[in-house]
C-alpha cells in the first residue's frame, strides 16, 4: 500500500529521497574514503618511505605531522648529529641480525650533455639501501660493497631521472655531473610511481663515500642510519639496543630524554593517525546535518501529503480505520521513502567510493558496518520525520476530513 | 425488540460556532427495525446531515442516547466507534468517495483491511461483493476508469463487504444522471428485498418514494415519520 502511494507520487517522493540518500551517500563515501586512506598511509606510505620492518636512527624527525612546538624544534637542532662513528659503533654492537645503511640526502641538480634535471634527490649510501628500500634494478647494477669503499664515483637513477636526462637513449655507461664532476651511469630503478601525486622516481643514489658527498652533507655526518629487521619483533628488539647503546655511547644519565630519534613507519604515522581520528569524530556530525535536512524534508513531504490526503483519511476512518491505523500508513510510508533513500544512498556511496578509487590512488573500500549504518539510519529518520505528520492525519475529524476537497 | 437495528431517543446536537452556539438537533427519537428501508428528508439545515453523521457514529451527540444493534454508541470512545463503523455501517456517499488510486476491488477490500481479515479471504469476499452489483468484469479498473453509476455500485459494494446492519447512503444519487439513479435505486431494491436494513438521506422527493418509510426533519426535530408503498425501482 505503501508503496503504491509513492509510486503514484514520483516526484515528491523522489526530492524526499534525496536528504536522506545524500546522508547515507556522505557516510559511506567518508567512511569508505578515510578507511583507504588509513590503508594507503599505512601500505605505501610507512613502508615505501621508510621500508618494511626498519627504522631509522636520526638527529630528530622528519616526517612531522601536529603539534611541534618552536621550542621542541629549536631543543632538536641543538642534538648532536649522527656521524660515521656512531653508525660503526652501532653496527658492530647490535646483536639482532639486522642490515644497516648509512644515509644522507638532498636536493641536487645532475646534468647530462648539455640538459639539466633540477631538485632529484641525491642520495649517498651503502649497497645494502637498495634492499632496505626493495629497489629493483632494473638495467644494469647496483653498486658494490667494494666501490663504496673505493669512493666510486659511479650512480643509480631513478627512472624518472632517467627518462629525464636520456629520453629513450641508454643511460648505461654514461657520465653525468653533479655540480661539474662527473659520475657514471650503472644502473636503473625500476618505476616507484606516486605518493599523493608525488613522483617517487626523482632519485639518484651513489655512494655515500663519493665525492660529491660534500654537497649533500658535512664531512663525517650523517642524515640517518636505516636499520631493517626480518620482522616487527626483532624490530622492537633492535630499537631497543640500538637506544641503550647511543645513550651508554653519549653519556646520557637515565632522567635525561634521548637526545636522538628512533623514527618507525608507525611514529611517522601518528600525525596522520591524529588526522583521521579527527575525520571520523567529525563524521557523525556530517551526516547527522544531512539526515536531520532529509528528516525535515521528508516530514514537510509528509504533512503536505496529509492536507493532499485529507479526503482519504476521512474515506477510511469512516470505513473503520482506528488513529493507529492512519498512524501505521503515514510512519510505514515515511519509513519505506527513507529506506529507500538509503539504499540508494549506499549505492551512492559505493560508486562514489569506487570512483575515487579509480581516479585516484586511495584504495578505498566500503566497510560493511558503515552500509548497516545507513539503513539503521534511513529508517530511523524516516519513522522520526513520519511521526508527526502521521499523529496530525491520524487525529483528524472524519466528517470534515470527508468534507475537504 | 430484537430486531431493532437503531434506537435514537431524545438526541441532541449544539455546535459552538464562536461565540455562538448552533442547535443542529434539538431532540430526536427515532426507532428503525431490522430490513427497514428508510429515507430521511429535510430541508438544508434541517439537521438531517448531522443526524446522518450520528446514526452512521462518525459523531458522537451532545445529549440523549444512540443504541445501535443492542450497543450505546453514544457514549464511545475514538478507537471503539471506528470498530463499529467498520463492523455495523455500510457508508455509501453522494461523491462515492473511493481511493482514485486503487482499483476496484482494492476498494472494496478496505474495510476488510481495517477488520483484520486475510488476504485471501478479503481478495474472496470482496470478489463475492462486486458480483453482487454486476461488476465482475471491472474489478481490476481504477475508478476514474469506470462511469458514475459503476463507480456508485463499487462504493455500495464496499458497504455491503462486511455484512453491516445498515447500508447507510448519503445523497446516493445526487452525482448521477436519472437513468443511473433508477439503476442504483434498483440495486437498493434489491438488496432491501434481501434482507438489508437501508437508510437514506436525500432532498429528491422522487428518491425518497423508493422507501417504505419516509421521515422529515425540520429544525432539528422530527416533523413527520410515514409509512406508504414504496414505489417499484
Amino acid at each position: 500500500m505503501a508503496l503504491q502511494t509513492i509510486r503514484a507520487q514520483k516526484l515528491k517522493s523522489f526530492f524526499s529521497l534525496i536528504g536522506v540518500l545524500i546522508g547515507v551517500m556522505f557516510l559511506i563515501a567518508v567512511v569508505s574514503i578515510v578507511q583507504g586512506m588509513n590503508v594507503y598511509m599505512e601500505d605505501q606510505f610507512a613502508n615505501r618511505l621508510i621500508g618494511l620492518n626498519t627504522f631509522q636512527l636520526r638527529q630528530m624527525p622528519d616526517f612531522t605531522m601536529g603539534n611541534v612546538t618552536r621550542e621542541m624544534w629549536m631543543s632538536w637542532r641543538r642534538r648532536p648529529r649522527i656521524s660515521y662513528s656512531d653508525a660503526d659503533y652501532i653496527k658492530a654492537r647490535v646483536t639482532t641480525p639486522a642490515t644497516f645503511a648509512m644515509y644522507c640526502a638532498d636536493r641536487e641538480p645532475l646534468a647530462y650533455n648539455g640538459k639539466m634535471a633540477k631538485d632529484i634527490a641525491l642520495v649517498g649510501t651503502e649497497d645494502t639501501y637498495f634492499k632496505i628500500k626493495n629497489y629493483e634494478v632494473v638495467s644494469g647494477r647496483a653498486f658494490s660493497p667494494q666501490e663504496v669503499r673505493a669512493a666510486a664515483p659511479v650512480l643509480v637513477l631513478g627512472d624518472l631521472v632517467a627518462e629525464k636526462l636520456f629520453a629513450g637513449q641508454d643511460p648505461l655507461g654514461k657520465e653525468v655531473l653533479i655540480h661539474g664532476l662527473p659520475y657514471r651511469v650503472i644502473g636503473v630503478v625500476a618505476k616507484q610511481g606516486n605518493l599523493f601525486g608525488l613522483s617517487m622516481d626523482k632519485f639518484a643514489v651513489m655512494p655515500y663515500t663519493a665525492p660529491a658527498r660534500r654537497y649533500i652533507c658535512p664531512i663525517n655526518i650523517l642524515d640517518e642510519v636505516d636499520i631493517q629487521t626480518a620482522g616487527p619483533t626483532q624490530m622492537q628488539a633492535a630499537m631497543a639496543e640500538v637506544e641503550a647503546l647511543m645513550r651508554a655511547r653519549r653519556g646520557l644519565k637515565p632522567a635525561q630524554e634521548n637526545n636522538f630519534h628512533l623514527q618507525t613507519a608507525e611514529g611517522a604515522l601518528e600525525g596522520w593517525k591524529k588526522i583521521s581520528k579527527i575525520l571520523f569524530m567529525a563524521l557523525p556530525g556530517l551526516v547527522a546535518i544531512s539526515l536531520v535536512v532529509g528528516g525535515i524534508v521528508i516530514m514537510n513531504i509528509m504533512l503536505m501529503a496529509v492536507s493532499e490526503r485529507t479526503r482519504e483519511i476521512g474515506i477510511r476512518k469512516a470505513l473503520g480505520a482506528r488513529r493507529r491505523d492512519i498512524l501505521a500508513q503515514f510512519i510505514v510510508e515515511s519509513a519505506t521513502l527513507s529506506t529507500v533513500g538509503a539504499a540508494l544512498g549506499i549505492a551512492f556511496g559505493i560508486a562514489l567510493a569506487f570512483i575515487v578509487r579509480a581516479l585516484s590512488p586511495l584504495p578505498a573500500a566500503v566497510a560493511p558496518w558503515s552500509i548497516g549504518v545507513g539503513v539503521g539510519l534511513g529508517i530511523l529518520v524516516g519513522m522520526v520525520a513520519g511521526v508527526y505528520p502521521a499523529s496530525r492525519a491520524s487525529r483528524l475529524d472524519p466528517i470534515d476530513a470527508l468534507r475537504a476537497e | 425488540m430484537s430486531d431493532l437495528v437503531i434506537a435514537v431517543r431524545g438526541l441532541t446536537r449544539a455546535y459552538e460556532m464562536g461565540a455562538e452556539v448552533v442547535h443542529a438537533l434539538r431532540g430526536v427519537d427515532l426507532e428503525i427495525r431490522r430490513n427497514e428501508y428508510v429515507a430521511i428528508m429535510g430541508p438544508s439545515g434541517s439537521g438531517k446531515s448531522t443526524l446522518m453523521n450520528m446514526i452512521g457514529c462518525l459523531d458522537t451527540p451532545s445529549g440523549g442516547e444512540y443504541w445501535l444493534s443492542g450497543q450505546e454508541v453514544s457514549r464511545m470512545a475514538d478507537d471503539a466507534l471506528a470498530r463499529v463503523r467498520n463492523k455495523e455501517i455500510g457508508f455509501v456517499f453522494q461523491t462515492f468517495n473511493l481511493l482514485p488510486r486503487a482499483t476496484a476491488l482494492h476498494n472494496v477490500e478496505l474495510p476488510l483491511v481495517y477488520a483484520g481479515v486475510s488476504a485471501r479471504e478479503r481478495r474472496a469476499r470482496g470478489e463475492e461483493a462486486l458480483g453482487r452489483v454486476g461488476l465482475t468484469d471491472r474489478m481490476h479498473h481504477r475508478p476514474n476508469e469506470l462511469s458514475g453509476g459503476q463507480r456508485q455500485r463499487v462504493a455500495i459494494a464496499r458497504a455491503l463487504v462486511n455484512r453491516p446492519s445498515i447500508l447507510l447512503a448519503d445523497e446516493p444519487t445526487g452525482n448521477l444522471d436519472s437513468t443511473t439513479s433508477e439503476e442504483i435505486m434498483r440495486v437498493f431494491a434489491d438488496l432491501h428485498r434481501e434482507g438489508q436494513t437501508v437508510v437514506m438521506v436525500t432532498h429528491e422527493p422522487d428518491i425518497a418514494a423508493h422507501a417504505e418509510r419516509v421521515v422529515v426533519l425540520r429544525d432539528g426535530r422530527v416533523a413527520s415519520d410515514v409509512r406508504h408503498q414504496p414505489i417499484a425501482a
